[in-house]
């Protein structure tokens, strides 16, 4: 079953007035349960808005968003029962933290729920272990920690929730890139720990790449492509037109390929890359007559 | 959402009252003031209103607008009225037990209503045509000569000028952070007023960090681009009177005159 | 000054230690760096965060004093007091928050800060904020409030604020790293652009090695000292080393290092898609 469902999502801002700008444009849409998505799209193509929506920040202004089959604006005082289910991890949400221990930062969503003590210190020390906190750190202020600490300790506020999806928007921005490949990495970890459905709203098409199964790509307010990472990138002149470049790997092989060479053109991480040119070339030496290498 | 909120009340347009000098407009706001209280008869209070009127009738503001800067005063307006109306003594008109409404007591209450409406209109229209910024920077300029005797005129426009600058950043950013808590369940909407107070902490404590981490990068792009006070400052737009100015100090001067001669030559109320 | 009016280097950084001194415990955060950079050149610092790279951009322009060693800015040295504002003068510096770094309500009045501050004539200083807000690209929106600007033209105008004061040189510190794609593209076309078609030398302070790959040098820093100081092509033929400080290497030059590291011949100095097809191909025709 589909864990997050809508039916013609559409909202508009500032409606009635000159200012009106539709956001998200008749959206329809099925994310299967357990699923590992990047959301791509460029700034204002409506992608933050209609994360939103999943998590009921956002009201539609026509249209359904169900999660587990449920519509989510069925009882509005019951809203905030949808954010324990579908936890939203904000942009540079290391900007949120409050509280005096790192602890009682993670604890806030928890403690929210209404959990017992027990529940909340499991979920805590949990959350702590899936982003790589240790535990001494667990009794620190938030605010001596650095730059990528904080921003794990934001995300382990809102995995704390044990959510059944989990929506990070750009969850490595400004980071440099072991810090986002440590993030990321976790964050696998934990989709493949957990076998809950995880969103990624990201930048990287690189990235995306390397982690997601699927791409769900936002277009002047619609969704244009959602679908395996092979069939969203070999759109890649669409994408490029949209100013959404693909892996330069992924061009290298476009190129290759319109070169006249025979190859594989959905490769779109390096490691991939590096296998298919191996292939190729170890055929190539085989066809010449077995030469050996240099 | 937040972020639709204007600052200020600036009602953009290319009038010459928006044009005018920002020194020469809060001069005759003042002057504007000064003129109503000097008013003591219907006549002079018609001169005030006709000022008012024309004023707004040449800047294109709507007199809708007028009204709305209106509406937070009723009270006091109501009050005034109530109270003048029937505490000043005179010639009964109506009395019923110890209320008694004096002819008097009308035309003061009448006059008081005015004053305070035209002032409250008149000022309005000061900062419906005068953005935040250029407010500040006429205040800066008129107040200039009392750095003289140590008023810190420059670093309180500065203050203020950096204030207005990140308005628009912090509203969107109390945004950001108000969506962030909700979404870890944090319930800002409900619940009594203390415990809306508390819940608010969430929002509060990482708004001021924020907040302060700002003024920090700031300060340090501040003085990297060589800031030093006010000292030896240049600016680049530099205010100049021009002759809608001129013409406006006149009229206004011709008002005021004419609202003493009236005070003279006609009867006061009282 | 007139002596060192025309000196090569226009930042000279010698022997360079500088140390936090927060809370008694003075770990460096930098270790007898050296560096000099000749004028008109497109320099790349290249380092995680934490690596030190920031503290050296602040030594650049007297925000801070080296604890050892010594800085010169065009032969001035950044412990001289009396020449602080004619130093920052010189090397100006973009943050990279573009919004913490914007003071005016317009941009216009923004751009010309540092002027204000200067002291320039009012005639001088409208010629000097139009030509940096055409430089830029930001001359349409001069009338528009910062809020109302992207990212990347935040940090455009920043830049403007910056080049009105006419430096020698520029040190951005990861002027790109808040900013989308798009807001990135504009903003590094605007540097390059800068460096040149005006001849201003930038000192680029990124974690991006696709910025850096397109300047004429790339230092790279770790731990406090520079780990590399070459052109873009040799550094980045450092694979091993640059992961191993938790950099990256573009695709390409990734791509071409594996087939080199399975036994192929091939020129390990490649750091663009064009060249790296060109080689694959020449290989397959061999």
């Amino acid at each position: 079953m589909s864990v997050i469902k809508t039916e013609h999502l559409t909202y508009t801002y500032n409606g009635g007035s000159p200012f009106e700008k539709v956001a998200v444009d008749d959206v329809n849409l099925e994310i299967e349960q357990g699923e590992l998505v990047g959301i791509i799209g460029h700034t204002g193509s409506g992608k933050s808005t209609l994360i939103q929506h999943f998590n009921g920040l956002v009201k539609p202004t026509a249209g359904k968003v169900y999660i587990d089959g449920r519509d989510i604006w069925e009882n509005p005082k019951d809203i905030r029962r949808i954010r324990f289910q579908v936890g939203l991890v904000f942009q540079y949400p290391e900007y949120q933290l409050f509280e005096e221990t790192v602890y009682k930062d993670i604890a806030y969503g928890p403690t929210n729920i209404g959990l017992s003590k027990e529940e909340i210190d499991e979920r805590v020390r949990e959350a702590a272990m899936f982003v790589g906190l240790r535990e001494s750190t667990l009794e620190k202020s938030p605010f001596e920690l650095s730059g990528g600490q904080k921003r794990r300790v934001a995300i382990a506020g809102v995995i704390a929730m044990r959510p059944e999806v989990l929506i990070l928007d750009e969850p490595t921005a400004g980071l440099d890139p072991k810090g986002r490949d440590k993030i990321l990495g976790q964050i696998k970890q934990y989709h493949e720990a957990q076998k809950n459905t995880v969103l990624i709203v990201s930048h990287s098409m690189e990235d995306v790449a390397k982690y997601c199964q699927k791409a769900l790509v936002m277009n002047q307010s619609k969704v244009f492509l959602y679908d395996t990472i092979e069939n969203v990138f070999s759109h890649t002149e669409e994408l490029s037109a949209m100013g959404l470049a693909v892996p330069q790997v992924t061009r290298i092989f476009h190129a290759l390929g319109a070169r006249g060479v025979e190859v594989n053109p959905d490769i779109f991480t390096v490691e991939a890359g590096r296998e298919e040119l191996l292939k190729l070339l170890a055929a190539h030496h085989v066809r010449k007559g077995g030469a050996a290498r240099a | 959402m937040l972020k639709d909120i204007t600052i200020g009340q600036y009602y953009p347009g290319k009038s010459p009252i928006h044009h005018m000098d920002p020194r020469m407009k809060i001069v005759i706001t003042f002057a504007y003031i000064v003129m109503l209280f000097v008013a003591k008869n219907a006549w002079g209070f018609g001169v005030g209103i006709a000022f008012l009127i024309a004023a707004y009738l040449i800047s294109g503001v709507p007199g809708k607008m007028a009204l709305k800067s209106l509406k937070p005063i009723i009270p006091i307006v109501v009050f005034t009225t109530v109270l003048n109306m029937f505490f000043i003594d005179g010639n009964p008109l109506w009395q019923w037990g110890f209320l008694k409404i004096t002819d008097k007591g009308i035309s003061m209450a009448i006059m008081m209503a005015i004053r305070i409406v035209c002032l409250i209109a008149g000022t309005s229209l000061l900062t419906y045509t005068t953005s935040p910024i250029v407010l500040t920077d006429g205040l800066e300029r008129l107040m200039s000569p009392l750095k003289r005797i140590k008023v810190p005129v420059h670093e309180l426009a500065m203050m203020m000028t950096i204030a207005l600058r990140f308005i628009p950043t912090l509203i969107e950013e109390t945004d950001k952070i108000m969506n962030a808590q909700k979404a870890r369940g944090a319930d800002l909407e409900s619940g009594k007023l203390l415990q809306r107070v508390k819940a608010l902490i969430p929002v509060l404590i990482p708004l001021f960090v924020s907040a302060f981490r700002r003024a920090d990068e700031l300060a340090l792009a501040m003085e990297c681009r060589c800031y030093r006070g006010g000292e030896g400052r240049t600016r680049m737009k530099q205010l100049k009177m021009h002759g809608r100015d001129v013409v406006s100090a006149l009229v206004t001067t011709v008002c005021i005159a004419g609202v003493i001669v009236l005070n003279i030559f006609i009867r006061p109320i009282f | 000054m007139e002596v060192f009016a025309k000196l090569e280097n226009i930042i000279k950084v010698q022997d360079v230690s500088y140390a936090y001194t927060a809370e008694g415990n003075a770990a460096n955060v930098l270790e007898h760096v050296s560096l000099a950079v000749p004028r008109g050149q497109f320099v790349a610092v290249l380092g995680h965060n934490g690596s030190g790279k920031s503290t050296l951009a602040k030594l650049c322009n007297a925000i801070l004093t080296p604890s050892e060693g010594v800085v010169y800015v065009d032969g001035v040295d950044t412990r001289d007091e009396e020449m602080i504002y004619e130093i920052r003068q010189n090397v100006g510096m973009v943050f990279q928050n573009p919004d913490n770094q914007i003071v005016a309500t317009i941009v216009e009045e923004d751009v010309a800060f540092a002027l204000e501050n200067l002291g320039v004539e009012p005639k001088e200083m409208r010629k000097r904020v139009d030509d940096a807000l055409k430089e830029v690209g930001m001359y349409d929106y001069r009338e528009h409030a910062p809020h109302q600007l992207s990212g990347g033209q935040k940090q455009r105008v920043a830049i403007a604020g910056i080049i009105a004061m006419r430096p020698a040189c520029i040190v951005l510190d990861e002027p790109t790293a808040m900013l989308d794609p798009k807001g990135r593209r504009e903003v590094l076309k605007t540097i390059r652009g800068l460096n040149r078609d005006y001849g201003i030398t930038v000192v680029l302070i990124t974690h991006y090695m696709d910025e850096a790959a397109k300047a004429d040098r790339v230092v790279v820093v770790d731990n406090g000292r520079v780990i590399l100081d070459d052109t873009p092509k040799n550094v980045f033929s450092h694979v091993e080393k640059l992961k191993g400080v938790g950099l990256d290497v573009p695709q390409s030059t990734e791509l071409i290092y594996e087939l080199r590291k399975a036994g192929y011949p091939v020129d390990s100095h490649i750091i663009d898609e064009e060249a790296c097809v060109n080689e694959i191909l020449r290989l397959l025709e061999e």
